[in-house]
């Protein structure tokens, strides 16, 4: 069978495909893969611009959308696996739709542990490494294993790839030791830092001798400004480094950022926490590898708007509650046509705040194709601060199911759990209601504040 | 017997839809087919002819800078016309923000001045300062007594209404044509504009129903719009009323 064909067929399976989660972006790349087991190597090939690839226990879905933001910013047009599909079948997946214009770049978040196997199929001309943490050792096994795996990823690589390291963990920053192609980048704030590891800080001894990690400052886990006591191994001096770092508590930070291109200062990140200021460095480290201008970088981190409040689903009260930001019309019809995908009816769970970081006008909703709806809502239940004009906005639209108004987070969203029909909840809070809606369930104990 | 069918015509509806102008089309359209009344929609776009018979309401919204000076040279060079026999046979005339500028004679923007239709005794003008900004309620009687509108205004332009208008209505929450005198929006027979978007329809239900009834000449039976009233109730909140 020609290759033609075997896509065809598998752009068929992802138009059957109509499950949300996974379904869409895994059973066609499953197929594909049956089909032509080295089809990522020959998509691979039509990127015109070559590949960039992210791995991290954390935030690899963020820093591809920044980069995707940047490059975007850039005029870059990308094959990205946004829907954070990240096992070798996404990647697949995403490869379906390359070669639409001759000078794509593949942008591809990879799943630790599938790494290598997509590295070597893919053959990436840039490597994203942020960081490794404890996580899921029932699947990854022992982080220092999985480091090890990363280091012959590089060493097969060595000479024909670029490495973007993060200094600041030296389970990652090792894997640059003696190679040439190497871009670091770190955070350097000690105002930031803290005066000992956390607890949960995973890799305290060098990889070289053994020997104890001495920090001079600890930003994150384990990342921070270390030095082996015993051999001098010690942290890089990265290229790429947050000078300078305010958060803002929720509602995001403030970097000064070097680039060996020039500095970026007061670039205002729009997401919280550390997690996304390494998130940003990073993705500004591959864009500018990647070719974007530091105007692009600004632009592109400042105007961010990406992975954060992605789908995320968390079990509730005995059932999956799937959260998804809707805040703008454009962001919205994603994820309307997103649900439509979902198998017959759905409950329907809508926050529609209108506070200053939600936008007070809250006209979008008509933007919105909410008429995507129609006919596939089980029940609805409005909540926020204008949870009657959300709810209208539905009886407009033609979505003919029972609406429950209740301005209150917390009371409309145990009624939703309650009622319904006792399958899939997807939430659709605006940003305040968001975060609202975090902090509930992170007040419940049944979900962290932040996703990464 | 025949139930009448409401003909809408969009002016420059890929160009002046900024603030969710079709959430207003959306709900004329509903509250027809609810009632069993047809509905139709036309469009006429940048050089496109307007009959002014063809239509029982004209409908113009909002848009961008650089699109409005487009289609305020259009709308005098093609459509000042139809327009103006439009309102004279007395179809109803809805313009929101921007299309609202556009009715009255001129908006000067700095040393540049945008041409108007002329079809209402008002002029505008941007003068330094912000933009005024914010939810928005007025009071107004459309012939069924004392009602409110209310919404959401986005404006840097400062209307002022000449002699021979009318306004819409008082202000009670919010900055209205021109953040001093207390006015809002502005009418002439039923030619209406206003900076109430958000959308202003949706918001204000009954001032679909009276678009409808003025623009077909009858009555209409009332709907279940205990939502409808929740919404307004909603948004009147919002501007602190």
């Amino acid at each position: 069978m020609l290759l033609a064909s075997k896509l065809a067929l598998a752009r068929a399976a992802r138009g059957g495909s109509r499950r949300l989660r996974r379904g869409g972006t895994t059973v066609p790349g499953r197929v594909l893969l049956r089909l032509e087991p080295r089809a990522i190597a020959l998509l691979g090939r039509r990127l015109g611009r070559g590949s960039a690839v992210i791995s991290a226990t954390n935030g690899k879905t963020t820093t591809a959308a920044m980069i995707a933001a940047i490059m975007a910013h850039a005029g870059v047009a990308l094959v990205h696996n946004r829907a954070g599909s990240n096992m070798n079948w996404g990647v697949a997946t995403a490869l379906l739709d390359a070669g639409h214009s001759p000078a794509e770049l593949g942008l591809f978040e990879v799943d630790e542990a599938w790494l290598a196997a997509v590295a070597r199929d893919l053959e990436p001309d840039v490597f994203v490494l942020s960081n490794l943490f404890r996580d899921q050792l029932d699947r990854y096994g022992e982080l220092e294993l999985l480091a090890d795996r990363w280091a012959e990823v590089v060493a097969e690589r060595a000479g024909r790839s670029k490495f973007l390291l993060n200094a600041d963990d030296p389970l990652v920053a090792d894997l640059g030791r003696g190679q040439a192609q190497v871009t670091y980048f770190g955070v350097e704030d000690a105002s930031i830092a803290s005066p000992e590891l956390q607890h949960a800080a995973d890799s305290k001894r060098c990889r070289n001798c053994g020997a104890a990690y001495a920090y001079e400052s600890a930003y994150l886990a384990h990342l921070g400004h270390y030095r082996c006591q015993s051999c001098g191994r010690e942290r890089p001096r990265p290229a790429v480094a947050a000078e300078r770092v305010a958060l803002h508590g929720m509602t995001g930070a403030e970097i000064d950022l070097r680039l060996r291109e020039g500095r970026l200062d007061r670039l205002r990140l729009p997401l919280p926490g550390l997690y996304n200021v390494y998130n940003a460095i990073a993705a500004a480290a591959a864009a500018v590898e990647l070719g974007a201008s530091p105007a692009a970088v600004r632009a592109g981190l400042e105007g961010f708007a990406g992975a954060f409040g992605r789908v995320e689903t968390i079990a509730v009260g005995g059932r999956d509650l799937s959260i998804l930001l809707v805040k703008n019309p454009a962001g919205a019809n994603e994820v309307l046509r997103t649900l439509t995908l979902e198998d017959g009816s759905f409950d329907l769970w809508l926050a529609l705040n209108d506070h200053t970081a939600d936008g007070r006008d809250v006209s979008w909703i008509w933007d919105a194709d909410f008429e995507l709806l129609a006919g596939r809502v089980h029940s609805a239940t409005c909540s926020g601060t204008r949870a009657e004009e959300m709810a209208l906005r539905l009886k407009y639209a033609g979505v003919e199911a029972p609406t429950a108004v209740e301005r209150d987070l917390g009371r409309s969203l145990d009624a939703a759990l309650a009622g319904g029909d006792g399958g899939a909840l997807y939430a659709l809070p605006t940003y305040t209601a968001l975060l609202e809606l975090r902090d509930l369930l992170a007040r419940r104990g049944v979900a962290g504040r932040w996703a990464d | 017997m025949n139930e009448p069918t409401l003909r809408v015509c969009a002016l420059y509806p890929d160009l002046m839809n900024i603030y969710a102008d079709r959430g207003n089309i959306a709900v004329l359209r509903a509250r027809c087919l609810w009632r069993g009344l047809g509905f139709e929609l036309g469009s006429a776009g940048l050089g496109e002819p307007l009959d002014p018979d063809a239509h029982d309401l004209f409908y113009i919204g909002g848009g961008q800078d650089r699109d409005q000076v487009s289609v305020a040279r259009d709308m005098v060079a093609t459509k000042r016309a139809a327009l103006h026999a439009a309102a004279e046979r007395e179809a109803v005339v809805l313009a929101v923000c921007g299309g609202y500028q556009l009715l009255g004679h001129s908006y000067q923007l700095g040393a540049d001045e945008l041409p108007g239709v002329g079809l209402v005794d008002l002029r505008t003008v941007r003068t330094p300062g912000p933009r005024l900004i914010g939810n928005c309620a007025i009071e107004c009687d459309l012939g069924t007594g004392p009602r409110v509108l209310a919404g959401f205004e986005n404006h840097g332009g400062r209307t002022y209404l000449g002699a021979a208008a009318q306004p819409l209505g008082r202000v009670l929450r919010g900055h209205g044509n021109n953040g001093s005198d207390r006015t809002e929006g502005a009418r002439r027979g039923n030619v209406f504009g206003t900076y109430l978007h958000g959308p202003l329809l949706p918001k204000n239900h009954w001032l679909a129903d009276r678009l409808i009834e003025l623009a077909l000449g009858v009555r209409l039976a009332p709907l279940e719009d205990s939502l409808e009233l929740a919404a307004h109730e909603s948004a009147r909140r919002a501007a602190g009323l």
